[in-house]
């Protein structure tokens, strides 16, 4: 069998929460808790999941914007959670980012030329000017914007060719894995198709893998091979697509997907509506984390935390009940 | 009689760089006890056209034309102490983002018992009492708790559920809902959409909901109006409006959203793009506002706006070569 491109072990990640007269730690936000997961050459993996499951500080952390807690994160067979700032660049170019807010996430005062020169010169990847340049004018064609934008700023693009230049930014460091956090989320329906299919051809071109963060499930299934989704800082359920879409085997992976409006007047379905809030991930819950909103729930649920099982060809759910059948 | 008639509204910003036709000549109705959806992508005016409706506009530098009729009384005519009196009693909304439009540092109880303060002349206690009976109402368990408490110490849904609250405490004839669930997630959203029907039917309140997500609109609305650059460019019930969209603005939408379900079928086409964005609304378009990224347009669309056309019974579009209703299908 090949190496993973990347390969994720029990990550963890706490956020500590400080207060009081001399700043101590009061509490722990328990952000991630002890996700595994790989991803190969190509692959799109996606993560779903609701606000505060911990599906973007899975992504930060595989950026290595920050410290974790604990676990390994291994990119092609090297772990890259403990190396040093020397090292730590290649590794940067490898893994690069695109990000939800196209309007933060690029600089205002500098030119485009200059934003995708950042990335070709800090790791030295154009031997002079010309090739730079040569370099820029590429990118540009591959993002499908005029050459000539190069000179414009930021401000004069619309949100969609922000998009795209966050994209090309991201290209520009020749990366194996892009992580993808909520890249589309805040972009108009007609032009998220457009980016949508531009990322499926850069993937195919390019043969990228892409950490696909997102809440939009029928995006999700548009462009995944496989989805792993979050529930307050754990992973209840890891599949490929069809699986997950067809039979998903965790009861929150159930009400999520039926949740979901179709665009459809009239269609027949019966949404499972699920009670209350997610519980604040400073103290989750003992036991099953979903336990306090599965309508399936059991005594067994609320003590023992449940481990993924393999269900079906490829399918991991974490739920007592699926392992009891 | 409608409940609400616009005509010809027109809502004109005046910027540095020219004039903004936010909204530039729309007309609709909505009958008592309807659901009307607007539809649209950024800078369609949706938004504009809601605020309005509730004389939220500030003017200079906005410029409202047109009228806008409740139950035969022109909203745009009223004095500002009359149109005080109307709104929140007769209209109200409920916005997108709960945190940002409640008062972060009132009790949810004194934000609900203000609108009946106001317009029912409660006094404090009662006001209070009926706040708890609305927190009821919206499903917030231990009322009597929350109606106490400050909106920073609720989850975005119970927030959510408050601005409903308050905006049904004075038993509304219409009620506007501008991107109610669109700050929401997809469990919490299902909650609400079940809620606001539920509600409905009691209150007996007609509600426009302003949304982009055509997944909400086709669980929700009874009639559905699309509008592209600050004009309508159709309007259908919405079983037919999602069957045979005519305009090809609304064929482009509904193309582009990927189905749930799609993989299962074994089909996943590429999505269909509607390649380039959306006009400038400084400068004035003479022609179809959806000219310039509509595969069909020939010179006569450059140059002739379309009007609103019947296509089939009770669905218009603004589109020269939209097709008519064929034969009986």
């Amino acid at each position: 069998m090949t190496m993973p491109l990347l390969q994720v072990n029990d990550l963890k990640k706490h956020f500590p929460i400080s207060g009081g007269l001399f700043g101590r730690t009061k509490s722990k936000v328990h952000a991630v808790d002890g996700v595994s997961f790989e991803i190969a050459r190509g692959e799109t993996l996606s993560l779903v999941g609701e606000s505060g499951c911990g599906k973007s500080t899975v992504g930060r952390a595989i950026l290595r914007l920050f410290d974790i807690t604990a676990g390994q994160i291994v990119l092609d067979g090297l772990r890259i959670d403990d190396l040093g700032p020397h090292r730590l660049r290649e590794m940067r170019r490898r893994v690069q980012v695109v990000f939800q807010d196209p309007f933060s996430s690029l600089n205002p005062r500098m030119r485009i030329r200059d934003i995708l020169a950042e990335p070709i010169n800090n790791f030295g990847l154009a031997k002079d000017a010309a090739e730079r340049d040569a370099r820029i004018a590429e990118l540009m064609e591959i993002v499908r914007l005029p050459r000539d934008a190069v000179n414009r700023r930021p401000h004069e693009f619309s949100g969609g060719q922000r998009q795209r230049i966050g994209i090309a930014r991201a290209l520009a460091a020749k990366p194996d894995l892009i992580v993808c956090d909520e890249a589309v989320s805040a972009l108009d329906v007609s032009v998220k198709a457009q980016i949508v299919n531009l990322l499926q051809d850069l993937q195919r071109e390019f043969g990228l893998a892409l950490l696909f963060i997102s809440h939009d499930l029928a995006i999700v299934e548009h462009m995944t091979h496989r989805v792993a989704v979050m529930y307050l800082g754990k992973i209840v359920e890891i599949a490929p697509r069809r699986q997950i879409f067809a039979s998903p085997g965790h009861p929150y992976t159930k009400a999520l997907l039926s949740a979901v409006p179709i665009p459809e007047p009239g269609a027949e379905r019966t949404p499972i509506i699920l009670k209350g809030d997610v519980p604040s991930p400073v103290n989750p819950p003992k036991g099953c984390r979903f336990h306090t909103r599965c309508p399936l729930a059991f005594d067994r649920c609320r003590v023992e935390a449940p481990e993924l099982r393999l269900k079906g060809e490829d399918q991991w759910v974490a739920c007592h009940l699926e392992n009891a059948t | 009689m409608p409940l609400l008639e616009v005509e010809n509204l027109q809502v004109h910003f005046r910027t540095p760089t020219g004039i903004n036709r936010a909204v530039d000549g729309v007309s609709f109705h909505v009958d008592p006890g309807e659901t009307l959806a607007i539809v649209g992508e950024s800078g369609c005016g949706k938004s504009v056209t809601s605020m309005s409706m509730m004389r939220l506009i500030p003017e200079p530098p906005g410029k409202i034309a047109g009228s806008i009729r409740l139950e035969g009384r022109d909203i745009l005519a009223l004095s500002d102490r009359e149109m005080r009196a109307l709104r929140g009693n007769d209209i109200s909304m409920i916005f997108q983002e709960p945190m940002t439009s409640l008062n972060p540092v009132l009790t949810v109880g004194r934000q609900i018992g203000e609108t009946l303060r106001l317009h029912q002349g409660l006094d404090q206690a009662q006001a209070e009492a009926r706040a708890v009976e609305m927190l009821t109402l919206v499903g917030i368990p231990e009322p009597a708790r929350r109606v106490r408490e400050y909106p920073h110490q609720l989850s975005g849904g119970m927030r959510q559920r408050v601005m409903i609250a308050m905006a049904l405490a004075c038993n509304p004839k219409l009620l506007i809902a501008d991107e109610p669930t669109t700050a929401l997630d997809v469990t919490i959203q299902a909650q609400i959409l079940k809620l606001m029907l539920e509600l409905k039917q009691r209150v007996g309140a007609a509600i426009i909901l302003i949304t982009h997500d055509l997944g909400v609109v086709a669980e929700v609305a009874e009639r559905v109006m699309v509008m592209y650059a600050g004009r309508k460019v159709e309007e259908a019930p919405v079983k037919q409006l999602f069957r045979s969209p005519r305009h090809p603005y609304t064929q482009g939408l509904l193309g582009a959203l990927p189905k749930l379900g799609s993989s299962l079928s074994g089909e996943t086409r590429r999505l269909a793009e509607i390649p380039g964005q959306v006009p400038d609304l400084k400068q004035r378009i003479e022609g179809c506002v959806f000219a310039g990224r509509c595969a069909l347009a020939t010179d006569l669309c450059r140059q002739y706006a379309p009007g609103l056309e019947q296509k089939a019974p009770h669905h218009i579009a603004a589109c020269h070569f939209a097709a008519k209703e064929q034969a009986a299908a």
